[in-house]
Parts: C-alpha cells; structure tokens; sequence
C-alpha cells in the first residue's frame, strides 16, 4: 500500500488498534506504544479542573502489558467485548518526527448476555511518533470520555 | 415506629440479630424509601464535600444526602451552609451546576432568589403588576424555603445533618476510628481526579463489600498474588461504637509462602509484574500501614491504598442501582515522586482498578442470586456473632457493625 499523507498514516493505525481491541487480541495491544510512553483514560472535566489522575495511567510499555496480563489472569468480570467507533483522526500538529492528534471514538459494550449499550466516547489525544515510513508508535494516547460516570467496571481498555 | 414501615417481626429478623441479614433488605421499596429519612436523614453526619471545593466566598457545590439533592456554599462570613435544592415555589432544582462561584441564586423556573444561606430572598411580580395578581399579602417569605442542614468540618470534610439530636461530628465518629481518620487527612489535600463508578445493585451491599475485610484478598486475585494484602497478614479492625464506622489496617506482607492460600484460585504464584514500579511504596505516615480502609457510617469511604488515596461517597440511585462517586486526592505538599506514586497506584482503584473493580460487579451477582429468595438470609459469621474491634481480618465484624447501626437508625 502506498501511503502519502500522515492522514491515511493515521487512519491505518486507528483502524488497527480498534481492531486488535474488538477482535480480543489484546496482547499486541502493547505494541501499539512506544517503550517509554504514556496511556491514560481520564474524563474532560478532569482535563479541564487540571486533575492529573485516570483511572488507568501507565507510562511504560511493560505496565500496559501487566494491565492485560491481569486481565487475562487475575480479574474477574463477566464476559464482554467493544466495538470501537472511530471518528476521522484532526491533526493538531504535524512535525517531522511526532505528531499531535486527535480522534474520536464510541466504544460499544457488548456483554456475555447479548446485552449491547453505549459505554463510552470521547476522543484520543495522542502524541504520535513516526519512526519511519510505514511505522507509527503512540508516545502518547490520553483517553478522554466525555462524561464521567463508568458502568459497574473498565476491564478492557479503550 | 410509622405503620409504613416494616419491623423486624416482617422480617422474621429476630431482634438485634447482625449475623444474618435478609435479603429481602435488598429488593423492598418500603423500606428503601424509609432510608432515607431514617438513615440519611436521622442522626448522622453526612458527608458533603471537601473544604477545599469550595474554599472563598460565594463558592458552592451541589451533592446529594441519600437521594436528596444539596446545594453546599461559603457564606461571605465564611461560614459553610447546605440547604436541600429545591425551590420553595415549585420543587425545582435551584441550582443545576456541579460547582462555581456566585453571589446568590436564583430558580431558572419563575426565579425565585435565595442567598447563599438558602434562604428565600425575592420573588418576582410579589405584589403583581399595576394591582392585579401577585402572591395574597399574607404570603411571608420567612415561612418558605428549602430544608436547611446543620454544617460541621473536621479534617478538611464538610459533614452536614437534618437531626438535632446527633453528637457532634468528633463524638460522632468516636474516638477509636478518629485518630485513623486524622492519620490520613491530618494536613492539606487536594483533588487529582473525579470519577463516578455506577453500581448495578443496592447501596448497602456496597456499604457491606468495602467493610468485608474477609473477601479482599479471595476475590481480588490481583491483591493476593502481589501480596498486596492477605488475611495472613498482620493487621486488624477498629469499631466505632456504635458499629457504623470501621477502620482497616493492614501491615506489610511477610516474605515467605503463605500455605494458607496455596489451594486458592485467587493465588496465581505465575503472576508477576512486568513494571514492578507501579508498587512502589512510600511509608509516609511512619507506621508500616500498607492499607488503610475507613468508613463513616452510612456514605463515606476514606482510603489509603498504598500512596493511592481516595474519598468514595456512596450515593443511592434506586433500589437497584447506586454511584459511587471517588474522589482522588494528593496532598498539597506532595513531593514529585509521591505524587506520581499516587498516580500510578491509582490503577489499583476505582472503575478500572486492578483490585476493586470486582466490586463494580460482585453486588450485582448477589442481586441476581436473591431474585427468589428474599425470604431467606445471608450468613455473617465469619470472626463471631457480634460487632467489635478484632485483631484480625479474617472476620466479617465490620459489616455485623454496619447491621448494628443500620438496625438501630432504621427501628427495625
């Protein structure tokens, strides 16, 4: 595939973490993140009050890695899987090795019952680095919800 | 006892019995309905919010008493008022925003004012328009308002209540879990996150998981393997009381093998992190205390998980569904590293923590259990049949101490 604009970079990269999360094959999700990076899930009223913490915050590869490998192994939830809706990424910034950007989602929770509800949106705010051509890694990938409530629990990340 | 109200004799709950509970508590509207104002409305202190959320003048915040919206505000004396918002005139909700600044209040619907104290300031066209229509002029505006709360602040926290006869707020929460309480909010904090937890199933079996010392390393896989907390564990429970309040401590893991979880499935010895910095603990408070659980009867959870603290409030949706709004917070003096130890542990809690998450769900496998069984009762036997401080966690006493107290707010 020939790819020219950081657009179609980008839209590629989306579509493969949205597809490596709802086809359940979370641990390449990792893969997806620099070594040194960070992953958080927070909601835009904390962005907006300035409060730093999510309710998961991760700043390195390998603790992405254990939040799956709890997942897998430890944490107990009924079964479910998403659907990740994603929106058209909105650079905000395009330097020569990183860029800034921003992509909304929907995230569909589809539970063992056949139960399909709306869990949440909001928008990714990346840092994205370009390490060469065809190579994209998430320096960055703060989730932003819109709203602040969580039904019963968050196992998958989003 | 009201005639609306069921007694303990509909239960066929033998008197000041806390070691088993029915399940019928859980699914009756009756009673449901009667929480609020025996419980939320009776003596205790509820809380409402931190000072700092609404540190000058003119500042407020709305929350909610049980199910009863409040408005919170700092008078331009200083002082911290709660009223119930709702308009005198038509019931509305006087103010709609989760927090700000302002010097009065008015109703969106026909605009009524009131002052930051809650009380009814003005009403529009009073002595209607060029003679004709306005309120009769026997119509005293002293006389209509909304239901005002006594206020009192201790360690930061904004407790308001609607009884008379409630202790104050240190003889309330007594002077076992007091010094536990001081541990944790004995100098400044400030909010480093808000999230709302939605919980599919009644408020007091939350109120009973997080005094249910006996199922946090037994569910909570992620706790036991990480040794982050085991009943084998040095530690023990502190009780207020009344039974209400409850106060956890647990010590620092012992190295070697614990033989007493090795045929669990919650000890997975194959589980190791990868990033093992996201343990990294600092022993702030000088005592060894790795996690420290605290309740005030009936909404309030005081937590120290690690460096990981939070404020949970439990608030009453319906019968079956409950928010529990977290509160993360630091302290204002923090050092970098302590704070991003507080950050990072905070995975351990809330809507996605490694080890509370369960407790979004396990309430509502309780619920699904009960569906034909409200005639029958849940066992709580676990460390004895009554409600006192016990030197171990392998015991479900606080949450007897939570029935204690339920049962003599509730008359039941």
């Amino acid at each position: 595939m020939n790819l020219s604009s950081i657009y179609e970079r980008l839209i590629v990269l989306n579509s493969e973490y949205a597809r490596c999360i709802n086809s359940d094959q979370l641990e390449k999700w990792p893969d997806f993140f620099q070594e040194n990076c960070l992953y958080k899930i927070t909601t835009a009223a904390n962005v907006k009050n300035g409060f730093d913490a999510g309710i998961i915050y991760a700043d390195s590869k390998a603790m992405l890695a254990d939040r799956i490998n709890a997942l897998r192994n430890a944490n107990i939830y009924e079964r479910q899987r998403y659907r990740h809706i994603l929106g058209l990424p909105y650079v905000v910034e395009d330097a020569e090795r990183e860029c800034a950007v921003q992509t909304p989602f929907v995230v569909i929770r589809i539970m063992g019952s056949g139960q399909m509800e709306l869990f949440a949106s909001g928008e990714y705010r990346d840092r994205v680095t370009v390490l060469s051509a065809d190579e994209l890694k998430f320096a960055e990938r703060i989730v932003v919800c819109d709203g602040d409530r969580f039904d019963t629990l968050l196992a998958i990340p989003l | 006892m009201t005639s609306n109200t069921k007694g303990s004799e509909d239960f066929q709950w033998p008197p000041e019995e806390i070691s088993s509970v029915p399940f019928r508590l859980y699914k009756n509207e009756e009673i449901y309905k009667s929480e609020q104002n025996r419980v939320f409305g009776g003596a205790v202190w509820n809380f409402l919010c931190l000072e700092v959320e609404v540190p000058n003048a003119g500042d407020f915040r709305t929350t909610q008493v049980g199910r009863m919206p409040v408005v919170v505000t700092r008078n331009f004396d200083g002082k911290i008022c709660a009223f119930e918002n709702r308009c005198a005139h038509r019931g509305t909700l006087i103010v709609l925003e989760e927090g700000g600044n302002a010097r009065d209040f008015s109703c969106v619907y026909h605009a009524w004012n009131y002052d930051l104290k809650g009380s009814l300031k003005g009403i529009p066209f009073k002595a209607g328009v060029n003679g004709a229509g306005g309120l009769p002029e026997s119509f005293c505006m002293q006389d209509h308002g909304p239901r005002k709360l006594r206020v009192a602040t201790i360690c930061g926290l904004v407790f308001g209540t609607f009884s008379n006869d409630v202790p104050p707020i240190e003889d309330f929460i007594g002077d076992v879990i007091l010094p536990r309480l001081r541990r944790v909010l004995g100098k400044p904090v400030e909010i480093i996150g808000r999230f709302t937890q939605v919980l599919p199933y009644n408020w007091k079996l939350y109120a009973e998981n997080v005094r249910d010392t006996y199922h946090a390393s037994l569910l909570h896989t992620f706790f036991t393997t990480f040794r982050i907390a085991r009943l084998t564990q040095a530690g023990g429970i502190f009780l207020s009381s009344d039974g209400g309040h409850h106060a956890t401590a647990s010590f620092a893991p012992k190295a070697e093998k614990d033989a007493a979880y090795q045929s669990l499935r919650s000890n997975n010895e194959t589980l190791r992190l990868s990033d093992p910095r996201l343990l990294e603990c600092y022993d702030e408070y000088n005592d060894g205390i790795k996690n420290q659980m605290l309740t005030i009867f009936p909404g309030l959870v005081v937590q120290q998980v690690y460096n990981s603290l939070a404020l949970r409030l439990i608030v009453p949706v319906s019968i079956n569904s409950t928010e529990l709004r977290w509160v993360y917070l630091g302290y204002t003096d923090d050092t970098p590293e302590l704070r991003r130890a507080r950050l990072l542990q905070a995975n351990l809690i809330g809507p996605a923590g490694f080890v509370s998450m369960e407790d979004g769900c396990v309430g509502n496998f309780v619920e699904r259990g009960i569906s034909t069984a409200q005639d029958k009762f849940a066992v709580v036997q676990m460390g004895g049949l009554t409600a006192e401080s016990q030197p171990t966690r392998a015991t479900e006493v606080a949450v007897r101490g939570f029935w204690k107290a339920y049962r003599s707010y509730m008359g039941v």
